[in-house]
């Protein structure tokens, strides 16, 4: 259970020597900051430098803060972030259940993982799909299993981008509450970047128009 | 885990040396002989006799003559069959079938396809055969001197044949990096004909990108020895050809003449890149206002007539060559002007079983180990680029072309004089090595593209997820690559298969590969057991590219996203 803030303090990012984006935010556990925008502003930029993976060609300043430890210095793989895109990104050549176990921290038999795995499934409602090819699921059955595996990993916060936009109209309702529904129940503070007021208005947080 | 970050990072230095330090140490190995020093050898004066003695070889002036004109002419020739088939094809369903023929014609080794065209153009060969006598008249084999006439015609066709598959594929991987198919269609759009629209709109785009491949062919035309041994006239020989056997010569002093001659074939091979360079120029000059005059369809006719005729003359000549070895491997008694051997016999085969198993162990073993290194390293380049997030410079570009833009007889030899040297012991790991070096620029062009092209948010979820850089490359992206890695395995390994001189100069004329056998049995009399072992060199780059095509069929038989594909 994450009890950190996570604090965006004077983060200024720059392209090619032209600022490009300027934000200072902090976010509280369990809320959900939205940033929102028109394409080309940049928010992505921001979500992919707090994930730490900025292009190349862009320059960032400032300081990305959970808690008390200072993001900006650690490799993306120990920052412990969910990241969820618009695509589920389901790894191709695993099952379900190999989607969902590459999320969660090595350790434990490979009875107990197998059946973490298959609480997790039972947990969003797909019980029994751990051996099934990922390409034969719908998409809201994919956006579930992305979710899940991201909540396996334990992240420490989230960051959404654009993740309910390829979505049919009676999921998007649908994975906006399973997504925020978790985040205050786990109590991660989350920054999402979207272009949809839905979105922003069920998320029920601040925002922050760019 | 730092260490494998730290690894991968070197990498692409570790691959530049192996493609430099050989050609190198291979071209200064090859100047002290030339001028005397060799004291191995019993060369402790310096001096320029033997560039005297070069100077007085009868036919040298010839020789010359041979390489630049069967290299200048196929590379031209290639490259006109290629463009022209690019336009009339490209875009409609016939290219489909065409790019499924490209491969497999491709891993065809150089020699297995020169025998081939030997064995049908030959006054008694398949061709005449076909004719005869209803139509020809001939009830003997007719005197023409062919393969082997003395203007290297025979020898420009053989290499032209071998060559336009690889300029081809080359073209095929660099047309979406000039937006090709936006091109064609606003041409087409402003009422440009299909081969104005590809010659004005396209060519001068994608000609730029596919130079260095197209200098490549230039250099291994000139100074091809394989393929010169087989179709190519033997008094005197092209250049190449000539050095080769000097330097095999019992007369150890000749192999001082050998390394002034493979530097006169660094020479001969350089002008003909410069007369190709001076005729880019003056063919720029002179097209400038043909690109501009506006004519839409002019010679769109006979464009479309010569691209489909030489293409399918090209695969139809290559097909007819192959099958030709199957025939007589099968034959027993075979007169002049049957078309068809009867009865078929295994005779061939069951004598060639009897030899067969070192050639083949050795190539199967040098192919897979040459291989193995060419992947990792090319792997470790393409990660490197990856954690260095820029993708290689074009001076390491143009590295990476190093051993196919230097004569092969010339650096080769100079690894060999350095062997004498030292005293290093030729054999298996030198010839591995020798292949290894050849097969990595293969290796790395066939898979660039789709690991630079895979989607970047794979790694970055799995980072995110918590997985170290190595699991990243291990868990995600090489299980995702599977098939492309497969197919540039395969590729590698046809390379490997087809090599002759590396083999031949690297292991002291005492390893022997399917390929070595193949050669010297089509300089002797015996055509069914030259075609049973061509077929042999043949079969195991098929089987290679086989495998690759099927093995990821049947490990993600249960995973339909990693058949269809789309997954870089």
């Amino acid at each position: 259970m994450s009890t950190a803030t996570l604090r965006l303090e004077e983060i200024v990012i720059t392209h090619d020597g032209h600022p490009l984006i300027e934000v200072s935010a902090s976010v509280a556990p369990g809320e959900v900051l939205t940033l929102m925008g028109p394409s080309g502003v940049g928010k992505s930029t921001l979500l992919a430098h707090v994930a730490g993976f900025l292009p190349l060609g862009f320059r960032a300043s400032g300081h990305i803060l959970l808690g008390d430890s200072d993001l900006g210095c650690l490799p993306p793989e120990q920052r412990r972030l969910g990241l969820l895109f618009q695509d589920p990104l389901l790894f191709p050549h695993l099952d379900v259940g190999g989607n969902l176990a590459f999320g969660m921290p090595a350790g434990g038999s490979r009875r107990q993982r197998r059946e973490e795995v298959a609480t997790a499934l039972d947990d969003i409602g797909l019980a029994g799909f751990a051996e099934r090819d990922p390409a034969t699921l719908s998409g809201g059955q994919r956006a579930r299993v992305a979710l899940m595996r991201v909540l396996l990993a334990r992240p420490r916060a989230m960051l959404l981008d654009e993740p309910f936009s390829k979505l049919d109209t009676g999921l998007r309702d649908e994975m906006r509450r399973l997504v925020f529904a978790r985040v205050h129940r786990d109590g991660l503070p989350t920054l999402m970047v979207t272009h949809d007021r839905a979105d922003a208005e069920a998320a029920g947080g601040p925002i922050i128009e760019l | 885990m730092p260490s494998f970050v730290t690894a991968i990072r070197t990498a692409p230095t570790v691959a530049l040396a192996l493609l430099i330090l050989p050609v190198l140490l291979g071209l200064a190995g090859v100047v002290a002989p030339a001028f005397g020093w060799h004291p191995a050898l019993g060369g402790e004066t310096w001096t320029l006799a033997h560039w005297q003695a070069l100077g007085n070889t009868p036919g040298l002036v010839d020789m010359i003559r041979l390489s630049l004109f069967t290299g200048l002419a196929s590379a031209l020739a290639t490259f006109g069959i290629v463009a022209l088939c690019l336009a009339t094809f490209l875009e409609t369903r016939a290219f489909g079938a065409i790019r499924r023929l490209l491969s497999p014609l491709l891993a065809v080794p150089h020699a297995a396809a020169a025998i081939g065209l030997a064995f049908l153009l030959t006054p008694s060969g398949l061709a005449s055969r076909l004719v005869s006598p209803w139509l020809s008249g001939w009830v003997y084999p007719p005197d023409y001197l062919f393969p082997g006439d003395s203007l290297g015609l025979a020898l420009a066709l053989g290499l032209t044949l071998k060559e336009i598959p690889f300029l081809l594929l080359m073209s095929l991987a660099a047309l979406p990096q000039c937006r090709a198919g936006e091109r064609l269609m606003m041409a087409r759009a402003l009422g440009y004909g299909r081969i104005n629209a590809f010659l004005k709109g396209v060519l001068p785009a994608l000609y730029p990108l596919i130079r260095l491949p197209l200098y490549a062919v230039i250099v291994f035309a000139t100074a091809n020895i394989e393929v010169a041994m087989i179709l190519g006239p033997s008094t005197p020989p092209p250049l190449a050809v000539a050095v080769v056997r000097w330097l095999g010569d019992p007369d150890l002093a000749m192999r001082f003449q050998a390394a002034a001659g493979a530097l006169l074939q660094l020479g001969v091979t350089a002008g003909a890149l410069l007369i190709w360079w001076l005729g880019e120029r003056l063919v720029s000059r002179l097209a400038a206002g043909w690109l501009r005059d506006g004519h839409r369809l002019r010679g769109e006719r006979l464009g479309r007539g010569i691209g489909s005729l030489t293409t399918w003359l090209a695969i139809g000549v290559l097909v007819a060559a192959l099958a030709g070895l199957i025939l007589w491997s099968l034959a027993g008694y075979w007169p002049f002007p049957e078309a068809w051997p009867a009865p078929l016999t295994l005779h061939a085969w069951q004598q060639a079983a009897t030899g067969l198993g070192d050639p083949l162990s050795s190539t199967v073993t040098i192919g897979l180990a040459a291989t193995a290194i060419a992947l990792v390293l090319t792997l470790g380049c393409l990660e490197a680029e990856t954690h260095r997030r820029r993708p290689l410079g074009a001076g390491a570009q143009l590295i990476l072309y190093l051993p196919l833009l230097v004569p092969q007889v010339a650096f080769l030899q100079g690894l060999v004089q350095w062997q004498a040297q030292i005293g290093l012991t030729a054999g298996w790991p030198a010839v591995m090595l020798g292949h290894a070096l050849f097969v990595l620029p293969y290796t790395f062009l066939s898979l660039a593209e789709s690991y630079r092209r895979q989607d970047p948010r794979w790694r970055q979820v799995a980072a995110s997820l918590g997985a170290s850089p190595a699991n990243v490359f291990l868990r995600i992206r090489l299980p995702m690559l599977t098939a492309p890695i497969l197919v540039a395995g395969a590729v590698g390994f046809a390379v490997s298969v087809g090599q002759y001189l590396p083999t031949v100069l690297l292991g002291g004329g005492r390893l022997t590969t399917l390929t070595t056998e193949a050669v010297n049995l089509a300089s002797g009399g015996d055509r069914r057991l030259t075609a049973v072992y061509a077929l042999f060199q043949l079969a195991l780059p098929a089987i290679g590219f086989t495998l690759a095509m099927t093995l990821p069929r049947l490990w993600w038989r249960h995973r339909r996203q990693m058949l269809s594909g789309d997954t870089a």
